[in-house]
């Protein structure tokens, strides 16, 4: 490929790169003017879960301990009303071996990318998924590059990303750290371009198939220990790779009567391409920051149509704070000696809340947990946040603002869900949807039942949406 | 321990030295249009590390073959760069939940 290599120039011709980058003809699966063949597209990558589970073995990737948080179920229900406080279990991620979920999402990509010959593997990320493709890559023997946005332009970077650099170039991998913005994707293009490596794109179909034994796995254990499928599953919400995989797992091990809860944590306020903003939040993933956006237009992905399309299979949307979800963290080292996360634990402090609800005869699986370590921890997100002038306080976390202050719970029953409106969701899907379609565009019989699927409506329903849409923009 | 040696020595630096390189990939007039005005006042700026191509000082251009095996160019910046991410102090905020915890948990006994 050639032309420029300017920022306009490069992003001129994206969908190319991407397109050669990931071997796949999203062109192929189109059905309508907007609508494409989203399980065709899945089931064409050929793996099923059967070759998945077999894949992850070989690198010893998931048959995660499924471990029953007693303690924690205990107190929960000392502060629930009479009769409630579900089981509380979690499915203990960390034990892969880069020490997240993301492995399962890497393994797939990785090996896809030795089939066919690929020299290397590129990835576009600051998360564990970088440090998951890097002990793939190695262990496939493959040339490895993680492309992360990691330091502001003061030079302080967030001591998060600072780890997983650590873990990636402790795999061998290189790693290009850049300050904030969202012209990563313009440097991960040329990378692309230069080098001819595997685009493990995190929102390609490997990545999602990758997730599916998580969901299956995690309804069979479930089965085994209690007698009965989970009731609830509580999933940290960014991209929707998470949700979206896990719930076809759980479908697919016929746990079609689990409640789908997606977790964020909320960051409202911050702006995620803000030179100044990004050292104030202490996630770097698993916040609204992504999950809003991507929940609402999927295919803003590196790739032309995103696998992960979590609206499809969330029964409901929460948001926790920040201090919900280092207290939540505190609570699982010291009542159940599991030092983990902390980004990983936000499905564990919706968890705490959600439990209250729910009967003691029932059960609620938190999905995953993930590594902890230097950076990588309360502690020292708490010194960075003081750092940038961020108020740490013991409180009702209710009253805190992302970015200006970080309220630790003072009791228990402070851990509360802040509900996400799905009908809005929809919403603002079909908005960006219809948005993103020429205004000349007819849509087709076709467009309106991949909308109702999309949202989880009817095609009458989808109508509706249109037609007030259009007579807003009118 | 013996004291590290610095990150940005005053000589040369041998070829083959770990090493990192800094490089400005856009100028602030370059940024892309959709970015947040204080992001558009400040470069996108780029660090990366691998074995130096051929001896040079701190702050001149320099080469650098990456463990990928790629080779970029950039200003010599630090050697043997520390990871310097850690804890930091602790967070007695933080601290009192635990302990308020285990209290409550010892208040419903050690077992159901």
């Amino acid at each position: 490929m050639t032309g420029g290599s300017s920022y306009a120039e490069v992003m001129a011709r994206r969908n190319e790169v991407v397109l050669q980058s990931i071997g796949l003809d999203y062109a192929r699966y189109r059905t309508g003017v907007l609508a494409f063949d989203y399980e065709r597209l899945l089931a064409d990558a050929g793996y099923d879960l059967e070759k998945v589970s077999a894949i992850q073995a070989r690198t010893a990737v998931g048959s995660t301990p499924l471990v029953e948080l007693e303690n924690l179920t205990r107190v929960v229900r000392s502060v629930a009303p009479p009769g409630r406080g579900a089981r509380i279990f979690v499915k203990d991620e960390a034990a892969n071996p880069s020490g997240s979920f993301k492995d399962r999402r890497a393994s797939i990509s990785v090996h896809e990318a030795r089939e066919r010959g690929s020299p290397g593997v590129a990835a576009a990320t600051s998360g564990n998924y970088g440090a998951a493709v890097a002990s793939q890559a190695a262990k496939a023997g493959l040339r490895c590059i993680v492309v992360q946005e990691a330091f502001d332009s003061a030079g302080i970077s967030q001591p998060e990303i600072a780890e997983k650099t650590r873990a990636c170039e402790a795999y061998g991998a290189e790693v290009v750290r850049l300050s904030v913005g969202p012209e990563l994707f313009y440097v991960f293009l040329r990378i692309l371009e230069e080098t001819g490596f595997f685009n493990a794109s995190l929102y390609s179909p490997y990545s999602i198939l990758g997730i599916e034994t998580l969901g299956f796995e995690l309804a069979q254990q479930t089965r085994a220990q209690t007698g009965r499928f989970p009731d609830v599953v509580v999933t940290t919400h960014a991209g929707g790779g998470n949700v979206t995989g896990t719930a076809r797992g759980l479908a697919a091990a016929g746990a079609t009567s689990a409640r789908m809860v997606a977790a964020s944590v909320d960051l409202s306020g911050l702006h995620m391409a803000s030179d100044r903003d990004f050292n104030r939040k202490s996630f770097t993933t698993g916040h609204t920051g992504f999950s809003i956006p991507f929940t609402t237009r999927p295919d803003r992905a590196d790739v032309p149509r995103s696998a992960a399309r979590a609206l499809r299979y969330m029964d409901r949307f929460v948001t926790v704070t920040q201090g919900e979800v280092f207290y939540a963290t505190q609570a699982l080292a010291e009542l159940e000696g599991m030092e983990r996360g902390p980004a990983g634990n936000t499905s564990l402090a919706a968890a705490l809340a959600l439990a209250r609800e729910m009967g003691t005869e029932e059960t609620l699986v938190v999905q995953e947990t993930e590594y902890t370590g230097a950076g990588k921890h309360p502690l020292a997100q708490l010194a960075l946040a003081q750092r940038m002038g961020v108020r740490v306080e013991r409180g009702d976390p209710a009253g805190s603002r992302a970015g200006e202050s970080i309220v630790i719970p003072e009791r228990l029953e402070q851990v509360r869900v802040v509900e996400v409106d799905l009908e809005r969701l929809r919403r603002s899907y079909v908005r960006n949807a219809l948005d993103s379609t020429p205004a000349t565009a007819r849509l087709q019989e076709a467009d309106i039942a991949f909308l109702a699927a999309e949202t989880r409506t009817t095609a009458d329903t989808v109508q509706e949406m249109i037609d007030a849409h259009r007579s807003e923009t009118r | 321990m013996t004291d590290r040696p610095p990150e940005r020595p005053a000589g040369r630096v041998e070829r083959g030295t770990w090493v990192e390189l800094h490089r400005v990939i856009l100028a602030p007039g370059e940024r892309a249009p959709q970015v947040p005005e204080e992001t558009q006042a400040v470069p996108l700026e780029m660090r990366v590390k691998g074995f130096l191509g051929a001896d040079a000082a701190v702050g001149e251009e320099a080469e650098v073959v990456t463990p990928a095996g790629r080779r970029l160019r950039g200003t010599l910046d630090r050697v043997l760069p520390a990871y310097e991410h850690g804890f930091g102090p602790p967070v007695p905020e933080l601290l009192r939940a635990g302990t308020e915890l285990r209290a409550k948990l010892g208040e419903e006994g050690p077992d159901r």
